[in-house]
């Protein structure tokens, strides 16, 4: 291994750390106990992906994976704050 | 091949590490989530992911690009800030609904209510 | 002035964004400038109230013991989660707050939930009382002390 190929190594370490992070995250959105739980992992679930999307942009070299990131983001946030305003009040718009 | 392979060695090894930072700390946080046994200790483990694990990939991000294009690309700052802002309102709502389920179910260990 | 641009920050911060996304030329300047302002209109009738900064040093100054504190917790909650010790007591903490301006309040709940290690989860309006959860909780007081000299007294000083 030459000093050349660390970044490529730091890379393939990236994406796969968020992968198993994002397997993990999945872990607790099927598995529960309970309802929050499930939000709570898909909290992780959609920040991991995004932080995957920055990282597969820097391997394959491409500005356009930001846009699809940037997005995630957003929808992510708004539904998830749907979600934890259901299990509240069991109705999202009061 | 990697774009990372056209920096200049001191740059590719500053982002190496954040990559390999950042990525481990998101692992990390989703890891608590599944090991950590009560709910009100998980909601803790996903702000690693989204402060420093965010960060640094994002950091990352913005020094490869604006090195390649020669000039300041910054426009990853969007995403951290609203990740900045997003993530608190996300995670106080679920911790408020945890507690108000919590106590309606009567569960033990749970602090009552604020209201007096 | 404060008719024609009823939240100046909140206009000034959609500017930015909008010259971050996209490149910056003249077109876009005015663009994003009508839409702000337009946006600042909007956002008045919903929130007419807005937040008034006294003093802007202790926010830079709280934005640095914020940043240093992140750093030390996540290192902090990653090494707890790492090890699995069963000596870590996690726990509620009732914190009674004097501050009662609500930008500031959200401020310290954005700050608080942030950092690894606390989480923000009820606040009583009435009574000024926080509820925290804290992840490694030792002893109560010393997270109500570090709070209240902290974060808290910085932030007065900002907001009055």
């Amino acid at each position: 291994m030459t000093l050349d190929s660390l970044p490529w190594f730091a890379v393939t370490y990236a994406q796969i750390a968020l992968a198993l992070a994002a397997a993990f995250a999945t872990f607790r959105i099927l598995v529960g106990p309970r309802a929050e739980d499930r939000v709570l992992g898909l909290d992780t679930l959609y920040v991991t992906v995004m932080l995957l999307f920055f990282v597969t942009g820097l391997r394959l070299g491409t500005p356009f994976l930001f846009e699809a990131a940037l997005a995630i983001a957003v929808v992510g946030f708004v539904s998830n704050v749907a979600l934890a305003k259901f299990l509240m009040r069991g109705e999202v718009i009061e | 091949m990697t774009v990372l392979q056209g920096l200049p060695l001191w740059l590719a090894l500053l982002v190496a590490l954040l990559l390999v930072v950042g990525s481990t700390l998101t692992l990390l946080g989703a890891f608590g989530l599944v090991r950590l046994r009560s709910f009100y200790d998980r909601i803790h483990a996903p702000t690693l992911g989204t402060s420093w694990g965010a960060a640094a990939i994002l950091l990352a991000s913005i020094f490869t690009w604006s090195w390649l294009e020669g000039r300041a690309v910054v426009h990853e700052l969007v995403v951290g800030i609203l990740l900045m802002c997003t993530t608190p309102v996300t995670l106080m709502l679920l911790g408020r609904t945890a507690l108000h389920r919590n106590r309606r179910a009567g569960v033990e260990g749970v602090p009552r209510s604020l209201k007096r | 002035m404060t008719r024609l641009i009823p939240h100046p920050l909140v206009s000034l911060a959609l500017l930015l964004l909008w010259l971050l996304l996209t490149r910056f030329s003249l077109g876009h300047l005015v663009l994003g400038t009508a839409i702000a302002l337009a946006a600042g209109a909007a956002f008045a009738r919903l929130e007419p109230a807005t937040p008034r900064i006294r003093r802007i040093w202790p926010l830079v100054r709280l934005l640095g013991i914020v940043g240093l504190d992140i750093i030390r917790s996540n290192a902090a909650v990653a090494w707890l989660i790492l090890s699995g010790s069963n000596a870590r007591r996690s726990g509620f903490v009732e914190i009674p707050l004097r501050l009662k301006d609500p930008s500031a309040l959200a401020l310290l709940s954005m700050i608080l939930t942030a950092t690894p290690g606390t989480a923000w989860l009820e606040y009583d309006p009435p009574s000024g009382i926080l509820l925290l959860h804290v992840f490694d909780l030792k002893d109560p007081e010393e997270w109500m002390a570090l709070i209240r000299d902290r974060y808290e007294t910085l932030l007065m000083e900002a907001f009055g």
